[in-house]
């Protein structure tokens, strides 16, 4: 059985309909990626499934257990860590003490190893680890982040573009980190992003979505070798047509 | 030496708004919402003293630790019933909502403990201390003793427990704390109580140099002025907005013809507001929206 089950899910900011009926799942110790255009409506699923916004219509499932309408704190204890979209580190909290504001929810005194643990995966915050979280750059904020979540020890991460406004190496040196995470630290992983070809590479199945629905699902492999996904979000294949490009150039900016 | 006494009065007073100062800022960084029943709280504080330590009898300082766990109780029993219900209310309703509270408390504690004046029974009423011939009133010190201990302890709560942390983690980024697990919710609720304490104390530690009255929350205004001066968000700029206007009123209060003592606090706060609007301590915490 999946470790997530997200339900026909429909989410709506007020009367806006921002997800309309969108259903995935997430096998333990899997990576399954979430891709589509800015304003698709993949930050709106992962804030339903960490429990921050309340689906009008469907449910989720954790580990068997329906989450639909608990609140964050509660669906965090159950072990979902979120690595926020623009990383939302505590600005004012120096590295370490946002460190373990993410253990928080875990009935222990000394957190030394699970610190040790994240300054192994990232060494730039070990350095860092007095200085305020608002003064990191955006790289080291974006590990910061993804390090809070870790500390939860957490069995499904939801990661929402953790590529987002980094620098090429740096982005792919969280997409190797995050492959590392999936069999070391034995989690299952949600990643949300735009950067399609980071995902398809490290995840093991893939959905895209386009205005709140998903329109096309399939393993990894099988995405990369589809035309749409070279096309749109590959940017591969190049077609004469100039208007047909531009428009493919705008569904990937940023 | 008369400059020495007046100085001193001055702090004990600065003390006093200081405190409510910092209760008043610690809710408004966690909800960000004002609350004008901070002054209230205080009343109502010197007065849960009194009965415990006028009419129970108990040892002063025995009475002063229950009145901190009662207030907590209070403040965070607040929270839960009357002001969560306002999240996500217009600012202005909520405001409206703290002045009727302050309204409401005024009303009852007069009915509970009568609209006539009393002083706290306190052990150290009415003594001095001689220092190089300085007389020091005991009550003013212990204003100001009492006010440096208890900073020293929230400070050290907020560093160093791992409650406390998670109460500024929350204060910043309210979302990023909820997906930490931190229990936001309850965190509040605390952040109430500990608000209502802390004005609780600055009641009793102004009980003997103050007569207590249902109206004494008043003095609250001075103290939303030491906070705004102070630097409005930044707790150490509380504390010494307070000391400030405390001084400030005392002096002007002797030196200035009548009348300009009681207004002292409100011409800083122009001052202030025209000079360095950002307050003292220009406040950090820009929250993101
Ligand atoms: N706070 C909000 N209020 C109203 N509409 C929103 C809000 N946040 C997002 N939306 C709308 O919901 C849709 C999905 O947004 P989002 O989930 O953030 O997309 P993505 O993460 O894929 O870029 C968009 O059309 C966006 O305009
Ligand atoms: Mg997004």
């Amino acid at each position: 059985m999946a470790l997530l089950t997200v339900r026909n899910v429909e989410t709506y900011y007020g009367p806006i309909m921002a997800i309309r009926g969108v259903s995935l799942e997430v096998d333990d110790g899997g990576i399954v990626t979430v891709l589509g255009a800015n304003g698709a409506g993949k930050t709106t699923v992962l804030k339903t499934v960490c429990g921050a916004m309340d689906p009008r219509k469907g449910a989720v499932d954790f580990d068997g257990r329906d989450i639909t309408g608990l609140d964050p704190d509660r669906v965090a204890q159950l072990g979902v860590g979120h690595v926020p979209e623009g990383r939302e580190v505590f600005p004012f909290l120096t590295v370490e003490e946002n460190l373990v504001v993410g253990a928080f929810s875990r009935k222990r005194a000394d957190f030394s190893d699970d610190l040790e643990m994240v300054y192994g995966y990232f060494p730039a915050l070990a350095d860092r680890r007095k200085q305020p979280g608002g003064f990191l750059s955006g790289g080291e904020q974006q590990m910061l982040a993804i390090g809070r979540a870790l500390m939860l020890r957490p069995r499904l991460m939801l990661l929402d573009e953790p590529s987002l406004g980094l620098a090429p190496t740096l982005a792919r040196e969280i997409a190797g980190i995050v492959a590392r995470l999936r069999s070391e630290q034995r989690m299952a992983i949600l990643l949300v992003e735009q950067n399609a070809r980071m995902a398809l590479d490290i995840s093991d199945y893939g959905y895209v979505m386009e205005t709140g629905r998903i329109v096309m699902e399939d393993t990894c492999e099988r995405l990369k070798n589809a035309t749409d996904i070279q096309e749109f979000y590959l940017g591969m294949k190049d077609r004469g047509v100039r208007g047909r490009r531009r428009w493919k150039q705008r569904k990937t900016w940023r | 030496m008369e400059v020495f006494q007046l100085l001193l009065s001055g702090l004990s007073q600065g003390c006093v708004y200081g405190l409510i100062a910092l209760g008043f800022v610690m809710i408004y960084k966690a909800t960000e919402m004002l609350n004008f029943a901070q002054g209230d709280m205080m009343m109502l504080g010197a007065f849960v003293a009194i009965t415990f330590v006028n009419l129970a009898g108990l040892p002063f300082f025995v009475g002063f630790l229950i009145t901190l766990v009662v207030m907590v109780g209070f403040g965070m029993g607040l929270e839960r019933t009357v002001i969560r219900p306002m999240i996500g209310e217009p600012p202005f309703a909520v405001l409206m909502l703290t002045i009727g509270l302050g309204f409401i408390l005024r009303a009852v504690a007069g009915a509970i403990w009568g609209s006539g004046p009393r002083t706290l029974d306190v052990p150290f009423a009415g003594s001095v201390l001689e220092v190089g011939g300085v007389v020091l009133g005991y009550e003013n010190l212990v204003v100001i003793g009492g006010t440096a201990l208890l900073c020293i302890a929230l400070w050290a709560f907020f560093r160093y427990s791992r409650i406390g942390v998670a109460m500024q983690a929350a204060s910043q980024n309210q979302l990023a704390a909820y997906y930490c697990g931190v229990p936001v919710k309850r965190v509040t609720s605390l952040v109430w109580g500990i608000s209502a304490a802390i004005s609780a104390a600055a009641g009793v530690l102004v009980a003997p140099v103050m007569l207590i009255d249902p109206m004494m929350g008043f003095l609250g205004i001075k103290a939303f002025a030491a906070a705004i001066v102070g630097g409005f968000g930044s707790l150490p700029g509380a504390i010494v907005g307070g000391l400030l206007i405390g001084v400030v009123e005392q002096f002007a209060g002797l030196y200035l013809p009548a009348g300009l003592g009681e207004v002292s606090a409100f011409v800083i706060l122009l001052v202030m507001l025209m000079a360095r609007p950002q307050g003292i301590f220009a406040s950090m915490q820009q929250k993101k929206v």
